[in-house]
């Protein structure tokens, strides 16, 4: 350890860490954790994937107008397409499948029903975009919806303590304690039943705002605890005690010295919970509890699949890739992101 | 010690008690008697070392002197005025004139902001000075603590453990405060950087006429930076004085054995006399009867374990608080 001498201007003296940082500027955390990230090649593919995937998503209603030429909200059991020279019905005369004298199309590899039709001979293709477009949004909303309202509780339970504390920690025990999936499903049949309306706020039982608020709530607990932990454990640093010592006010105090260690926490967890809302929507949609028809989302989609499973196996198949890849990759990416952001941290984002 | 002379700070009989535990687990409340009785004087200019095992609540005195934690019972006045029962909203505005310099350099400094962030937060939080106001203050300290101004742009863990207490240094000094506590601000560093950290306290107290309470375990810093020594043994001052006074010819027979335990290198091979104190301190969740130092102290009667002793004078500038003060020259045990 070299220190300089006293008396010493410390620019003559002997410092370790001046030769070889001199002319580069300081990098903080968050440029370190950024570089990290960039180098870290399962996460960068990951992000590239998701990307991806995102924009393909955004593209549905092209794919539909376009290439598939079929509304995928809209039955078409007696259309016909044609392929080459051939003129095909999409419902192909065929006792194997749903067992009513009609079977869908199998995939035919072609812009139009490139992966067949589901049950009401809609481009399944199609569907998976527009499905996608959807469980991408109620999984980035929810997660949004899950960490803000995480974010505030955690940090009030912790900053507060005492009674506020010990209320807002009970609440969570309480939420905590609760199956997620059962929580879900018996808000979801609730409220998706009748939908929400309280006073002058009335959300329609097939908007997605329900399985968005509905999967952010559930999981709250999940970050929040954590979130206090470490809240709690910082209000009781020496350096936030310094900051009393000179006379910071508490809001100063909350903003500069404790939000700004907090927020690691939070973009850690981010890939991760939106990863495990992707799979809870996906379960709750393939209840018929999550996404309302004629809309989709990949777990619809299984739904509507499941029934072929034995003749048109790509109808559910598809959907399910499709989530296996996006939450592989959001769990590589939120890896990623945690060794970069925060590589001493043992947060595991824990399954019930 | 005069009464007529105005002090930087007045604490009397200050007590302090955490409650520890909790009704509903086992073992329910307890109460640790942290600081007990503990009344101390510190004059504009002086250095007051605050010496004693760890755990006799030396730490929690300097934070209640600051009042950074509240205090059950006493008083405590900065400058002549009460800050006994002030919120921390309220003392706010003289923290600018109190400040503290902490034990730890790794766990007092932000991870997160710079260098300059950190030592401008005072300035920022009190005075209302333009950006460029702020930054000349902050080279000025930088000059002053002996750092380089090209480390304000940087990070804490950019830094040894010496440079970082040189910027908790710069940033305690930052708003010009009359009086500084210090935790133990060199136990945390190598006994090479010890030196030099202690030198650079002495150098800002001249330049600055800054007045210090210096809490250390290190009875050689101590030495070399306090003219008055308190010491404490499970809450409580057992003994006050002039540093010189106190270090070498101690009246308690804790502070005798406080002494007697550094080991100290003589080149003439003699042998000194040897205080060795049995057991352990006793827990201040249930501190003793009496005397608090009777259960350990070598000399002991049975009036100590009955009779609590006072803080009283024992010659001029020295106060102890013992029924059998040993005499000038005199070692525990062995008289």
């Amino acid at each position: 350890m070299s220190d300089t001498a006293s008396g010493v201007p410390a620019s003559l003296g002997p410092i370790e860490s001046a030769p070889a940082t001199a002319g580069r500027p300081a990098e903080g955390p968050w440029r370190a954790g950024l570089r990290k990230l960039r180098q870290d090649r399962t996460a960068m593919a990951s992000v590239i994937v998701l990307v991806l995937i995102v924009l393909a998503c955004c593209a549905a209603p092209l794919y539909a107008s376009r290439l598939s030429q079929t509304d995928p909200f809209q039955s078409n059991l007696d259309g016909q397409i044609t392929i080459g020279a051939n003129t095909l019905d999409v419902m192909q005369a065929d006792t194997a499948g749903l067992g009513l004298g009609v079977t869908p199309i199998g995939p035919t590899w072609h812009a139009q029903y490139l992966l067949g039709a589901d049950n009401q001979g809609r481009d399944v293709a199609a569907r998976m975009l527009y499905g996608g477009r959807n469980s991408l949004i109620i999984s980035a909303a929810s997660t949004v919806v899950c960490l803000v309202l995480a974010a505030v509780v955690g940090i009030v339970a912790g900053f507060a303590g005492g009674l506020t504390d010990t209320i807002l920690a009970r609440l969570l025990d309480v939420l905590w304690a609760f199956p997620i999936y059962l929580l879900a499903i018996s808000l979801s049949i609730v409220l998706i039943s009748k939908g929400l309306q309280i006073g002058p706020i009335n959300i329609a039982s097939d908007s997605l705002i329900l399985p968005i608020l509905i999967i952010g709530i559930v999981y709250v607990p999940y970050v929040a605890r954590p979130i206090r932990g470490q809240v709690l454990s910082l209000t009781r640093s020496d350096f936030v005690l310094a900051a009393r010592c000179l006379g910071v006010p508490a809001g100063r105090i909350l903003l500069r010295d404790i939000l700004p260690n907090v927020t690691t926490t939070i973009i850690v967890f981010a890939p991760l919970m939106m990863a495990l809302n992707m799979l809870t929507e996906s379960a709750l949609s393939f209840l018929s509890i999550g996404v309302q028809p004629p809309g989709a989302s990949w777990g619809t989609i299984i739904q509507d699949g499941e029934d072929l499973l034995y003749t048109r196996p790509m109808v559910a198949i598809a959907p399910g890739l499709a989530i296996v890849i996006t939450v592989l990759a959001l769990n590589f990416l939120g890896d990623g992101v945690r060794d970069a952001f925060d590589p001493r941290a043992k947060l595991r984002v824990r399954k019930d | 010690m005069s009464g007529t002379r105005p002090t930087m700070l007045h604490a009397a009989s200050v007590t302090k008690r955490f409650r520890v535990g909790s009704r509903f687990r086992t073992g329910g409340v307890q109460i640790v008697h942290a600081l007990t009785d503990v009344s101390l004087d510190v004059f504009p200019g002086e250095t007051v070392g605050l010496v004693g095992e760890s755990g006799c609540g030396k730490s929690t005195l300097g934070r209640c002197l600051l009042r950074l934690y509240s205090i059950d019972d006493g008083r405590i006045a900065f400058q002549g005025k009460d800050i006994t029962n002030l919120s921390q909203r309220e003392l706010r505005p003289l923290r600018a004139e109190m400040q503290m310099v902490f034990q730890d350099p790794y766990s007092s400094l932000n991870p997160r902001r710079r260098v300059g962030d950190l030592i401008a937060e005072p300035l920022r939080v009190h005075g209302k000075r333009s950006e460029a106001d702020v930054q000349n203050r902050l080279r000025e300290l930088m000059e002053l603590v002996n750092l380089s101004p090209d480390f304000l742009q940087r990070f804490p863990h950019e830094f040894s453990g010496g440079q970082r207490q040189r910027i908790g240094i710069a940033r305690a000094i930052a708003m010009s405060p009359r009086l500084v506590v210090a935790d133990e601000p060199v136990s945390a560093l190598d006994v090479s950087v010890q030196a030099q950290i202690v030198n650079l306290f002495m150098d800002l107290q001249q330049k600055l006429g800054l007045t210090y309470v210096f809490i250390a375990h290190d009875l050689s810093v101590v030495r070399q930076i306090a003219t008055r020594t308190a010491v404490m043994y499970l809450g409580g001052i057992v003994e006050i004085g002039d540093t010189d006074t106190v270090l070498h010819s101690p009246a308690h027979p804790y502070t005798a054995a406080l002494i007697s335990a550094v080991p100290e290198p003589d080149p003439h091979g003699n042998i000194r006399a040897r205080t060795i104190l049995r057991g352990e301190p006793p827990s201040p969740t249930n501190p003793p009867s009496g005397c608090r130092f009777h259960t350990r102290c070598p000399i002991a009667q049975e009036r100590c374990g009955v009779e609590v002793p006072v803080l009283r004078p024992l010659d001029p500038g020295r106060r102890v608080a013992c029924h059998f003060p040993l005499q000038s020259g005199e070692v525990a045990g062995h008289g």
